[in-house]
């Protein structure tokens, strides 16, 4: 029997290794798979390259795991936020590589990767410093740029419910980037508030379909990160 | 006189059509939501991907699963819909977003547009705008007029990096509402009290008043 729900995060994280592509769902404090990224920590995979929108928050999640050390790149759009202090500092010091890449161009190579699709020309970016060194070609009169496919080892994602295939809904705007890194990574592992039965789930309404779903971390109370947040500016 | 930021706000509104898709920039542009003309039905898209983004809940509703492209927390009105990041930006890239309203850096009388990089040190960031600036069908800017120093924000060429090339329709400013008319600023609409040289005192491109 297919049972893909487990409890243990450290265990299902345990497939990361040194020098992995991690893609992390979430934009800004939607969809973080926080409790799986704490998981990543203690299991302690070096060298990491991570793909996110943003750059982490406060001192939880993302933000904790580039201050452990573990990641020497990040792929992402918008680096900058009021709480991203351990990414900036980091950044300054250069202790970490930053690759900029537009929000739609962002997922739009990690969809390309899910598809089989290696490569693939967009108008975004064209004549802007953000295309500099790539290939750009014109079509219909309009230039566009090569833009290549973001092939993940492992996804970590957040979801709402799972059943034992590994079939997943969302919640509102916490869906994001959660869809389209499932695809495009060899093993994704989703983190779900619930779980139901095989065949509760309406199949109209599955968002991502089991094939790409590996492993389920039930977390039924996430830490609420604006919570850590407030605490955080409450600090004297 | 000038207007203020709201009134730039409405002004922006009042040029949307009923039916219009438009996804509304961080900062000022949010303004335009609030600005809309009752009984004007305009549907506004989230980036994050929310399609029927409505106003921002009381405290007490507030849901940070629930948010805008900026991180504040807002709802969604009857007929919304979810949608994850590459559906979403299939929606901008792709030519369905109506119209966009940015702020801006810089804006030039060729239609380029600056709003993502000062081009000096410190950390940058992207996000959706350089998609927005390509995709989006009417890409309009609200800016002040100049700076806080008081140096000219529509130039003749841009100073600081590109966020796209050729692609501003309109920009609503303090002081007037101007289209980028290639070598020069086309002026629609001067704010109460500004004259035409009183603007173009503050602007560093010519000018244009004729119709269009």
């Amino acid at each position: 029997m297919i049972n893909k729900i487990t409890d243990d995060a450290l265990s299902a994280v345990s497939i990361v290794k040194d020098g992995d592509t991690v893609l992390i769902g979430g934009f800004g404090e939607a969809g973080n798979p926080t409790e799986l990224v704490h998981a990543l920590i203690e299991h302690g995979a070096r060298g990491l390259t991570v793909v996110n929108n943003n750059a982490g928050n406060g001192e939880i999640g993302l933000a904790l795991l580039l201050k452990a050390g573990l990641v020497d790149k990040l792929i992402c759009s918008f680096p900058r936020s009021s709480h991203s202090h351990v990414f900036t500092e980091l950044y300054k010091a250069g202790r970490i590589a930053l690759e900029l890449v537009p929000q739609g161009t962002l997922a739009e190579r990690l969809r390309a990767a899910g598809a089989g699709v290696p490569a693939f020309y967009t108008a975004t970016a064209a004549g802007t410093d953000l295309a500099a060194g790539k290939e750009v070609r014109s079509f219909n009169g309009r230039d566009h740029v090569l833009e290549h496919a973001i092939q993940g080892d492992v996804a970590l994602i957040k979801a709402q419910t799972a059943d034992r295939w590994g079939n997943l809904i969302y919640r509102k705007a916490a869906r994001n980037f959660g869809p389209v890194m499932a695809t495009a990574a060899r093993k994704t592992i989703a983190q779900v508030r619930a779980s139901a039965e095989l065949g509760a789930i309406d199949p109209e309404a599955i968002v991502t379909p089991s094939i790409f779903v590996h492993r389920v971390v039930l977390v039924p109370n996430p830490v609420i990160e604006r919570d850590h947040l407030m605490a955080l500016e409450a600090r004297p | 006189m000038t207007w203020n930021t709201e009134e730039v706000a409405a002004l922006a509104a009042a040029d949307i059509p009923e039916g219009a898709f438009v996804n509304l920039g961080i900062g000022q542009p949010e303004r335009v939501a609030n600005h809309i003309p009752p009984g004007r039905e305009v549907i506004l898209h989230s980036e994050n991907g929310i399609l029927g983004m409505g106003p921002q809940p009381s405290p007490a509703d507030e849901d940070m699963e629930l948010i805008n492209a900026g991180k504040k927390p807002v709802t969604l009105l009857e007929g919304g819909a979810f949608f994850h990041h590459a559906d979403s930006f299939a929606m901008i890239r792709g030519g369905h977003v109506d119209i966009c309203i940015l702020g801006a850096f810089e804006v030039a009388a060729n239609g380029d547009l600056a709003n993502w990089s000062t081009g000096a040190d410190g950390v940058p960031a992207v996000g959706g705008a350089m998609d927005l600036a390509a995709g989006a069908r009417s890409v309009r800017v609200i800016t002040t007029h100049t700076t806080r120093s008081g140096a000219p924000k529509l130039l003749d060429a841009l100073t600081l990096p590109a966020t796209g090339r050729a692609v501003v329709d309109r920009v609503y400013t303090d002081l007037a509402i101007l289209e980028p008319a290639g070598n020069s600023f086309r002026v629609i609409q001067l704010a109460p009290g500004e004259t035409f040289a009183s603007v173009a005192a503050k602007t560093g491109a010519p000018l244009l008043v004729e119709a269009p």
